[in-house]
């Protein structure tokens, strides 16, 4: 086998391996596909459930955080939620109910392309804060408002 | 079999938004069945992918506590009127659906 060739093979197989490394999440991307973070919907309190889905349970109360929620929620069962945030490089946002037994609602993964901006509907079991939080440039930013709820929706 | 997801996707000043409603229980697992006074089990959508072009512009990650039939709205830039948005929804129960609509 000539050298030449030999150089050649080599530079296939290091190719290979790297691809098998990328494929193996070894040398992954800056923003990866993460899985579900399941420990964070099955934590109890907000920290735990913080540093399960953000890494973290250090946030900043930010204005540029926005919790758009009822102040009275006729039906806890169906309360809708808008958080946005107007930050550049959002890449997480999440959604908890302080007093929820398991607080995390939801959390978004949000590629460069997408908006700080997010709007759904929860289920408040009672009266609660509705915490958001916003991951961009590495620290997360946090909002609260409280929510009356007259008629639980825990199903309780 | 007919969709679970109404959706639509409009485009303005280069930001598309995008809102679907999905049918489904959305069971948290606590609530007792009156009849039998056992509980209904759970039975919630888990993951929600919005997807343009090919590429996933937000994953949503879903717990019990999201209310039945639910709702969802988010934005993304790049969108052009007349291109796709393909909008897929799997639950913990291994079910899924999935729509897609043009940009208007």
């Amino acid at each position: 086998m000539t050298v030449a060739r030999r150089t050649f093979l080599k530079g296939t197989l290091a190719v290979g391996a790297v691809g098998v490394a990328v494929g193996a999440g070894l040398l992954a991307p800056r923003r990866v596909l993460a899985a579900r973070p399941q420990t964070a919907f099955e934590a109890k309190s907000v920290q735990d459930a913080l540093k399960a889905v953000v890494g973290t349970d250090l946030t900043e109360a930010s204005g540029k955080v926005k919790v758009k929620a009822p102040d009275i929620a006729e039906n806890g069962a169906v309360v809708p939620v808008t958080v946005t945030a107007a930050l550049d490089g959002v890449e997480a946002m999440a959604i908890f109910v302080e007093k929820n037994p398991q607080p995390l609602t939801s959390s978004y993964e949000l590629s460069p392309a997408a908006l700080g901006f997010v709007s759904t509907r929860i289920k408040m079991g009672k009266t609660s804060d509705v915490i958001a939080v916003a991951k961009a440039g590495g620290k997360v930013y946090s909002a609260r408002k409280e929510v009356k709820v007259t008629i639980g929706g825990c199903g309780g | 079999m007919a969709s679970t997801i109404k959706m639509r996707a409009t485009e303005r000043d280069g930001v598309v938004v995008v809102k679907a409603l999905m049918a489904h229980p959305m069971e948290t697992g606590q609530r007792k069945d009156k009849k039998t006074g056992k509980k209904i089990p759970a039975h919630y959508i888990t993951e929600v992918v919005g997807e343009h072009g090919g590429k996933r512009v937000m994953t949503a990650y879903w717990g019990p506590a999201i209310s039945k039939n639910p709702y969802i709205s988010f934005k993304f830039k790049g969108g052009k009127k007349g291109e796709k948005v393909r909008l897929s929804w799997k639950d913990n129960k291994g079910q899924s659906d999935s729509k897609e609509v043009a940009i208007r």
